[in-house]
């Protein structure tokens, strides 16, 4: 089904201290793919997301079993380099977290510690990924100010336009439009849309509609077990479990 | 009436009366230093009192009272507390509460706050009987009784203000802009230096500020650890008499009701606005970082 894998995992366990959180998660993410993450609250999405970008193990007492193959290869394995990992695979957070910098700074900012020193490249960059975010033409004339004042929406987008200018290959939304209002989270879903050209995303969203709509595959988890994963359209039209198919109409949440 | 209404009222007077007692105080404390320092210029031109450097009222027919080397002196001890206290305690701090295993953190800051609590004239006596000697060895000095030594010590003193508050403003940056900069594969060093110190600005400087007010204020162990020299100061080697210094040294002995009398007061009254400056800025930015914080 998925001929080219960007990401997998393998019998991934994860548990933070004693108490086991993943359950061994096997899933395949296709690459230049959607693929979505839905479940009731508490199973597990946001876990297994920081997984692919190794932001858990900032959690003192997190051990994980199994791999994670990003290319086919372990980003766990012993001499993997997490700063090389984390900027291969960009993470988007539930809620906005613009630095308390300009707008300008957000975006320089991953750059310069990249060690890019060309003020005209980073530039570029900058304006280039504001206006793949859609965001240019609204921050243009004040990309000197704090990047605090922009609404959530514009926040949320210049979040996506400060992962976007490292150029990952992968990006991971964990509810990226929960704290938004309709007409952003519209804005958000389109940019979504277009980024799968270039990019592989996978989202976790509480929202049945927008799963359907952005993603092409959606794997449902529940008590940290991938209960089901499938095309998108089969899965909310035809569901295999009795779990999932209870889940996306509603009957638990 | 009943009970509780009388117990409500008696609370409620009580704490009026004594908020108002405690304002009333300081206020009056702060009219008597103006009434009193103000008369020195009756005899005392403003420019000989602030430009002058020689400070010495009991000098036989041509007494000076230019206070000049005192302040400059009181400046430099402080500064240079500040130039060793400032990179140590921000350390400490950002070591404390990014880098320290908890249970470190939950020891080493309870102990730091302690060393706050150490009585001045205890410094001062270190000062004299351990740092001066020590000094003096290894700058080959007749005497370590000096700037130098009275910026080590008040370091010491103001360090417990500055890694304390400092450690709070550090701790309360939102995790967010943390993770934020983890995820885009910035390391641990870097997210400390570029994006929690900078966010946790204005709590640091607020904490530098309350460090220098400590420092600038302290009489007790500059007065032990500095000779009191009546100079301008040329080095952190020379000896130094600091505004609180020389107040403490000669009110016991100054005749009521002289000009020299009168000028100690208008030391303590440039004192007082100097300490009040620092403190407002100290307040300003505490200000912004609670408002940052919500
Ligand atoms: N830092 C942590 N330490 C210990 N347990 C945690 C930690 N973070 C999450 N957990 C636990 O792991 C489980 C999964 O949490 P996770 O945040 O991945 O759920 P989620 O599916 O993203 O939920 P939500 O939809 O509410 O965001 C929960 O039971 C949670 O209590
Ligand atoms: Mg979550």
């Amino acid at each position: 089904m998925i001929t080219s894998p960007k990401v997998e995992t393998k019998n991934l366990n994860l548990y933070y201290t004693e108490n086991q959180v993943l359950h061994d998660v096997n899933i395949t993410i296709a690459e230049k793919k959607v693929t979505a993450l839905i479940g009731p609250s508490g199973c597990g999405k946001s876990t297994l997301l920081r997984c692919f970008n190794r932001l858990n193990e900032l959690i003192v007492g997190t051990r994980i079993e199994g791999e994670i193959l990003l290319d086919g290869k372990n980003i766990y394995q012993n001499g993997m380099d997490v700063v090389d990992i984390r900027r291969r695979v960009g993470l988007i957070f539930q809620k906005p977290n613009p630095f308390p910098k300009s707008i300008y700074d957000n975006i320089a900012f991953g750059l310069k510690i990249g060690g890019m020193k060309n003020k005209s490249r980073i530039s570029e960059i900058a304006e280039k990924s504001l206006i793949d975010t859609g965001l240019w033409e609204e921050v243009k004339d004040r990309l000197h100010t704090s990047a605090l004042d922009l609404s959530g929406g514009q926040q949320q987008r210049l979040c996506i336009a400060r992962a976007l200018a490292i150029e990952p290959e992968v990006i991971l939304m964990d509810e990226p439009t929960s704290a938004l209002d309709p007409a952003a989270t519209f804005k958000i879903e389109e940019l979504v849309t277009q980024l799968k050209n270039s990019y592989t995303i996978i989202i976790v969203t509480h929202n049945m509609q927008q799963a359907g709509r952005v993603s092409d595959f959606t794997g449902f988890l529940y008590l940290g077990k991938l209960i089901e994963f499938g095309n998108t359209n089969i899965l909310f039209t035809r569901p295999k479990e009795k779990l999932t198919e209870n889940y996306i109409s509603g009957r638990f949440g | 009436m009943n009970i509780r209404n009388i117990t409500d009222k008696f609370f409620h007077y009580f704490f009026l009366v004594s908020g108002v007692s405690a304002i009333g105080i300081l206020f009056a404390i702060f009219v008597m230093l103006a009434m009193n320092g103000l008369q020195t210029f009756t005899d005392v031109s403003i420019s000989q009192f602030f430009l002058s450097t020689r400070w010495n009222p009991s000098a036989f027919g041509e007494p000076s009272y230019g206070i000049l080397s005192l302040v400059v002196s009181s400046i430099m001890v402080t500064l240079g507390a500040m130039v060793i206290a400032v990179p140590l305690g921000i350390g400490t701090a950002a070591y404390l509460s990014e880098i320290a295993p908890p249970f470190l953190r939950e020891t080493l800051k309870p102990v730091v706050e302690i060393l706050a609590g150490i009585p001045s004239v205890v410094v001062g006596f270190f000062g004299i009987v351990f740092l001066g000697p020590l000094i003096a060895d290894v700058f080959n000095l007749t005497s370590g009784l000096n700037a130098l030594n009275g910026s080590i010590l008040l370091a010491i003193m103001a360090l417990p203000t500055i890694v304390s508050v400092s450690e709070d403003a550090i701790r309360s940056v939102p995790k967010d802009f943390k993770e934020a900069s983890y995820a885009l594969g910035v390391n641990r060093w870097l997210t400390l230096v570029k994006i929690t110190l900078p966010a946790a600005s204005s709590g640091i400087v607020a904490a530098v500020m309350l460090g220098i007010g400590r420092a600038i204020g302290e009489t007790m162990t500059v007065l032990m650890a500095t000779g009191n020299a009546l100079q301008m100061p040329g080095s952190f080697f020379d000896s130094v008499r600091t505004m609180t210094a020389n107040i403490a040294i000669e009110l016991g002995e100054v005749p009521f009701g002289t000009t020299h009398y009168f000028g100690l007061f208008a030391v303590g009254l440039v004192l007082f606005f100097m300490s009040l400056a620092v403190n407002l800025t100290a307040e300003h930015f505490t200000k912004k970082y609670r408002r940052y914080r919500t």
